[in-house]
C-alpha cells in the first residue's frame, strides 16, 4: 500500500532551481542541501517601488512570515527590486512556491526561487552601478525598475 | 519528459536515467507504472485500442511481474479515482485473460480496504468500494457477492452507542456507488436492492441534522438550498432509481468491451465485515452540498444537469477528485479539469467554478490551502481565456447579491480570493454595478463587504490605487489612508501631559540609549493613578507606556522592519512596564490608537509582541473584546489577529508537546541501549548521570507542557466568556426593547462565535468538559446554546 506512484504526483513547482548563488560560502554539495531545507525564498523581479507591506500581505497567505529583507542598492540603499522573504516552516515556504510564484505583486509577475538563507550582506544587489545585475545589461525601458538598463543608460 | 523522484535524501544532485544496454528490472517497474498511469490519456490511439494494448502488454508480463502490477493497479484504485472506469475495464480484460490474476487482485483490494479503514483513510476507502462495485460492471466480481457487502454496510446503521458519523460514512459508501452499479445489482437481485434501499431511508429518517446549520454557506433555502450531503446523494438515487437506473454520464470503456467481458468467469467477494469502532476511528465529517448554479445560469450551450440529478453528482465528485490529485500543480489541475471527458455535454465552465468555490466556501475549513484556489482560478482564466473570467465575473456578481445569507466565515474568504484575485488583473472590476450598497448603512452585509475587499485591495497596492479604481461615488467606503497618530506632535500637543517627557525619550532614542538609560528617563512619568503609597513606581502606570510606546512608534513608522527592530532593541523597557495584565492591555490600547488607521500594520506588531512574550495571547483576547474595540468589533481584520493569536498558542502547545515527547523517546533508547549491551557495570557508571539529566529535562517539559495548555485553555475560556457576556447583553436589550434580535451585528457576533468552534474545533475537543460545565450551560439562552450544540452535533 506505500507505493506512491511517483510518475503522476509531481510537485514540480518546489523543485529546486538551476540557480545557484556564486558567492555562496562553501561548496555545491552543502548549497544544495540548504536549498532543500530552506525556508526562505528569493523573490525576484518587483517593482522599486514595493513595500514591505505589500510583500507581507502576498506572502502571508501561505503562512507566517518571520522576515521580510527588501533588496537594496548598495550605492542609494534604496530598493532594487528583489527581496527575502522567510518562513517559520519550510510547508509554508513550499506553498510559496506553488501558489504565489508566477503571480502577480504590484501588477508584475513575480518569481520565487529556493534561497539557501540570509546572510549579512546579501540584501545589496551585485551590479557594477549598486542594482541588480539584470538592470545592468537588461535592453527594454521598464519604468519601475529606472527605466532602460544601465549599460543603455551610460551610452 | 522525465520527472524527478523526491526520495533522493542523500543526493547531490539529479540522478539520471542512463540508458542501458540491457532493460534492468528496475527500469521495467517504472516504464508498468508510467504506462498504467498514463492509460486514458490525450492519445492519438482510441481509449478501447490503447486499453486492449496495455492489457495485453501487463498479461505478457505477468510472469515476472505480477505482484509490481497488482501493486500499482491497487494504487491506481486508491489514488486516481477521476479514472475508474478506464482501470476497472482493465483489470476486466485482465481477468478474461487470467482468471487467477483476477481473484488475486480481488483479494488485494479487499485487504487494501481493510488497511484503508483501520489507517482512518475513509476517502481513499470510498473510491475502492466504488471501484469494486465498478467490477461488477466489468464481469470480475459476481453481483450478489457485491450486494452482499452492501448489506452488510448498511447492518453498521443497527449498531449501537457509535457515532452517527460511522454508519453515515457506510450509508455513503453504499450509496455513492450505485450510480455506477445500480442498474446491474438491481438487474440481478432486486429484491435484496429495495430490501436496502428501505432500510437506508428508514436511516436517513431518524437521522440528527443539528449540525445541518452550521455547515451552511448560505443561511437562505432560496435560490438554491443547501442540502446536508446524504439527503442531496439520497434524492439523486431515488431519482436514479425512478428512472430505472438509466445513467449517461459516465465514461464505461467496458460496454465496447461487452463480448469479451461476458465470456469472462466472476469471482465472489470474501464475507466484508466492517472493522468495528473504535475510540481512535476519525469518521469523516458531514458536509452540505455547494450549490450556485442551475440550468438557468449558462445562457448558451448545453444545459447543467439538475440539483438531483445524479449526473451532477458524478461531475461533481470527478471533479473534486481531480482537484485532489492535482493541487500541487497548478497548471496540470486546470488542464485536467478542463479536459473533462464528456464536456461537450455539459457547462464544464459552471461546474467547475461551483466545485471551486464549494471547496472554498467548505466549513468547517477548505480541503487545500486557500490560496491555491487562487491560483488554479487564475491558471483556468488563463487556458480558457474567452469563457471562463465571465463565468468567474457572474459567479462573483451572484454571491455579492446573495452576501445577506452568506456565513461570516465564507465572507471572510470571499473577500480573501476576489481582492486577490483582483490585484492579478489590475483591480479591473465594474464597481458601478454594486452602486446599491452605497444608499445602505455601512455595516450592513453589502457595503461592509466592499468596504473589507478595497481594504485588502490597498494592503496588495497602495491607496491612492484604490481611490483611482472606484468611482467617485464610493468615497465612503475607500480604506482610510494608512497613516499613524503620533499623539505628541509639535506644539499642537504640548498641553498633554508626557509631552515633554516625550521629547526626551525621542531625543535619548535617536541618540541611541540604552533600555537602562530610557527607564531611568521614564521613572519621572507621574503616574495618573498612583496611590499615595506606591514609591517604588513600579506599578500599572498607563502615562509611562504611552509616552515611551507613542514615540518608539513613531521614530520606526517608517516599514514594518523599522518597527521590529525598534521593538526588539527596547524589549527590556516593554517587558518592565507591561509586567501586570493592565500593563499588557494598555499597550495593545496604546498601539492601536497610534495605528489605528492601519490594520496590517496592528498585525504584525501584535505577532512580535506575543513572540517576544511582551504581551500573552489572552491579553489579546481581552482586548479584542474590550469596550475600545466595540466600533471596530465587526470588522475582519480583528478576527484574522485574534485568530492568528489562537494559532501561535496552539503551535507553541504543540512544539513543547513535541520536545517533551523526543526527550522521553530519547530516555527510552538510550535505557533499551542499556539493557542490550552487555558490559553493565561499565554502562551504569556512564549512564546514571545521563538518565539523570535526561529526566530532570522531562520533569522540566512536563511542566512546561501543562503550563502551556493552562494558557491555552485559559485562553479559550475567556474568549468563550465574553462572547457570552456580549451575546446576552445584546439579546437581554432587545427583549426587554421588544426589537428584532437579527441585527447586522448579532449575525456578524454570533457567527464569529461559530467560527471559533469550527476553526480551532482539535483544540477546543480537548476542553468539551470544562466548557459544558461553567459555560454551556441549560441556563444560558437558547440562541447562544444552539451554536455549542450544533457543534457537539459535529462529532468531529
Amino acid at each position: 500500500m506505500s507505493i506512491k506512484l511517483n510518475a503522476l504526483f509531481s510537485d514540480s513547482y518546489v523543485d529546486v532551481s538551476q540557480y545557484r548563488d556564486q558567492h555562496f560560502k562553501g561548496n555545491r554539495y552543502e548549497q544544495e542541501k540548504l536549498l532543500k531545507q530552506s525556508a526562505t525564498l528569493y523573490v525576484g523581479n518587483l517593482s522599486f517601488y514595493t513595500t514591505e507591506e505589500q510583500v507581507h500581505e502576498l506572502f502571508a497567505k501561505c503562512g507566517d512570515v518571520k522576515r521580510i529583507i527588501i533588496g537594496l542598492d548598495k550605492i542609494k540603499k534604496t530598493a532594487c527590486g528583489f527581496c527575502f522573504v522567510e518562513y517559520y516552516t519550510r510547508a509554508d515556504a513550499e506553498n510559496a512556491m506553488r501558489f504565489v510564484n508566477g503571480t502577480r505583486l504590484d501588477d508584475r509577475i513575480i518569481r520565487t526561487d529556493w534561497d539557501a538563507g540570509f546572510k549579512e550582506g546579501r540584501q545589496y544587489g551585485r551590479g557594477k552601478s549598486g542594482g541588480q545585475v539584470r538592470d545592468e545589461y537588461r535592453q527594454d525601458y521598464d519604468p519601475a525598475r529606472g527605466g532602460y538598463g544601465k549599460m543603455v543608460q551610460k551610452s | 519528459m522525465s520527472r524527478r523522484r523526491h526520495s533522493d535524501e542523500g543526493d547531490a544532485g539529479a540522478q539520471p536515467h542512463k540508458r542501458r544496454r540491457t532493460s534492468e528490472p528496475i527500469e521495467i517497474e517504472d516504464r508498468l507504472e508510467s504506462l498504467i498511469c498514463r492509460v486514458g490519456e490525450k492519445s492519438t490511439s482510441s481509449l478501447e485500442s490503447n486499453l486492449e494494448g496495455l492489457a495485453g502488454v501487463l498479461e505478457a508480463d505477468l510472469p515476472n511481474y505480477k505482484s509490481k502490477i497488482l501493486r500499482i493497479l491497487c494504487a491506481v484504485a486508491r489514488l486516481l479515482p477521476e479514472k475508474l472506469t478506464v482501470y476497472s475495464t482493465l483489470v476486466g480484460l485482465l481477468n478474461a485473460r487470467n482468471y487467477n490474476f483476477g481473484g488475486e487482485f480481488v483479494e488485494a483490494m479487499i485487504r487494501q480496504l481493510k488497511e484503508t479503514l483501520k489507517a482512518n483513510l475513509y476517502p481513499e476507502a470510498l473510491y475502492l468500494v466504488r471501484f469494486l462495485s465498478d467490477l461488477v460492471n466489468c464481469h470480475v466480481i459476481a453481483a450478489p457477492s457485491m450486494v452482499a457487502m452492501f448489506e452488510n454496510f448498511i447492518s453498521v446503521t443497527q449498531e449501537e452507542d457509535i457515532p452517527q458519523v460511522r454508519s453515515d460514512w457506510y450509508v455513503y459508501a453504499v450509496l455513492s456507488s450505485l450510480p455506477w452499479v445500480g442498474k446491474e445489482l438491481y438487474e440481478k437481485k432486486d429484491v435484496e436492492m429495495d430490501r436496502l434501499l428501505s432500510q437506508i431511508d428508514g436511516y436517513l429518517k431518524r437521522r440528527q441534522k443539528t449540525h445541518v446549520p452550521m455547515l451552511q454557506v448560505w443561511s437562505a433555502e432560496k435560490p438554491h438550498p443547501q442540502e446536508e450531503y446524504l439527503d442531496c446523494l439520497w434524492a439523486q438515487v431515488q431519482k436514479l432509481k425512478k428512472d430505472r437506473w438509466q445513467e449517461r454520464h459516465i465514461l464505461r470503456p467496458y460496454i465496447a468491451f461487452d463480448s469479451v467481458l461476458c465470456e469472462a468467469l466472476q469471482h465472489n467477494l470474501p464475507p466484508f465485515t466492517p472493522p468495528a469502532h473504535c475510540p481512535d476511528a476519525h469518521y469523516p465529517t458531514p458536509h452540505t452540498v455547494f450549490r450556485m448554479f442551475d440550468y438557468t445560469d449558462a445562457p448558451e450551450g448545453p444545459v447543467m444537469p439538475g440539483s438531483h440529478s445524479v449526473e451532477r453528482f458524478v461531475i461533481e465528485e470527478n471533479l473534486h477528485c481531480i482537484i485532489k490529485s492535482h493541487w500541487r500543480e497548478r497548471k496540470t489541475c486546470a488542464a485536467q479539469l478542463l479536459s473533462y471527458p464528456g464536456k461537450n455535454k455539459i457547462p464544464l465552465n459552471y461546474h467547475i467554478v461551483e466545485v471551486i468555490f464549494g471547496e472554498l466556501f467548505q466549513l468547517p475549513s477548505p480541503p487545500h490551502i486557500d490560496v491555491m484556489y487562487t491560483a488554479l482560478l487564475i491558471e483556468l482564466c488563463k487556458l480558457q481565456p474567452g469563457s471562463l473570467p465571465q463565468v468567474l465575473a457572474q459567479a462573483t456578481e451572484m454571491m455579492y447579491m446573495r452576501i445577506d445569507t452568506m456565513n461570516t466565515t465564507c465572507i471572510d474568504r470571499f473577500i480573501n480570493w476576489f481582492s486577490h484575485h483582483l490585484s492579478n488583473f489590475q483591480f479591473r472590476w465594474s464597481w458601478d454595478d454594486w452602486a446599491d450598497c452605497l444608499t445602505q448603512d455601512l455595516e450592513k452585509p453589502k457595503p461592509k463587504f466592499v468596504k473589507e475587499v478595497l481594504e485588502k485591495c490597498m494592503r496588495l497596492s497602495y491607496h491612492q490605487r484604490i481611490v483611482d479604481i472606484v468611482p467617485a461615488s464610493f468615497s465612503a467606503l475607500i480604506p482610510a489612508d494608512p497613516v499613524s497618530f503620533y499623539k505628541y506632535a509639535e506644539e499642537s500637543s504640548s498641553s498633554l501631559p508626557g509631552y515633554a517627557l516625550a521629547t526626551t525619550v525621542g531625543n535619548a532614542i535617536k541618540n541611541r540609549a540604552s533600555n537602562e538609560e530610557i527607564l531611568i528617563i521614564l521613572k519621572d512619568v507621574p503616574n495618573p493613578n498612583q496611590d499615595e503609597d506606591d514609591d517604588e513606581g513600579d506599578s500599572f502606570n498607563p502615562l509611562k507606556i504611552e509616552v515611551f510606546l507613542q514615540t518608539l512608534l513613531h521614530l520606526a513608522a517608517k516599514s514594518f522592519s523599522h518597527s521590529f527592530s525598534a521593538l526588539a532593541k527596547f524589549h527590556e523597557v516593554l517587558k518592565t512596564l507591561t509586567d501586570s495584565d493592565e500593563g499588557k492591555l494598555h499597550i495593545l490600547r496604546v498601539l492601536y490608537e497610534f495605528w489605528r488607521s492601519h490594520p496590517e500594520m496592528i498585525s504584525v506588531l501584535v505577532d512580535k509582541l506575543i513572540r517576544t512574550q511582551i504581551v500573552d495571547c489572552a491579553a489579546v483576547a481581552n482586548w479584542v473584546f474590550s469596550p475600545d474595540m466595540a466600533h471596530d468589533f465587526t470588522r475582519f481584520y480583528v478576527w484574522e489577529i485574534l485568530h492568528s493569536t489562537i494559532r501561535k498558542m496552539n503551535k507553541h502547545v504543540q512544539k513543547i508537546q513535541k520536545e517533551l515527547d523526543e526527550a522521553k523517546e530519547k530516555l527510552e533508547k538510550q535505557q533499551s541501549k542499556k539493557r542490550d549491551s552487555g558490559d553493565e557495570e561499565e554502562m551504569e557508571k556512564n549512564s546514571e548521570d545521563e538518565d539523570g539529566q535526561l529526566e530532570e529535562q522531562i520533569e522540566k517539559l512536563q511542566e512546561k507542557v501543562e503550563a502551556a495548555q493552562s494558557e491555552q485553555k485559559n485562553l479559550f475560556l475567556v474568549i468563550f466568556q465574553r462572547f457570552i457576556m456580549l451575546l446576552t447583553e445584546h439579546l437581554v436589550r432587545c427583549e426587554t426593547a421588544g426589537t428584532d434580535i437579527n441585527t447586522s451585528w448579532y449575525k456578524s457576533c454570533i457567527e464569529r462565535l461559530q467560527q471559533i468552534f469550527l476553526m480551532h474545533h482539535p483544540i477546543i475537543q480537548q476542553y468539551m468538559g470544562t466548557l459544558e460545565n461553567l459555560l454551556f450551560t441549560a441556563e444560558l439562552d437558547h440562541h447562544i446554546l444552539a451554536v455549542y450544540q450544533q457543534f457537539c452535533a459535529l462529532q468531529l
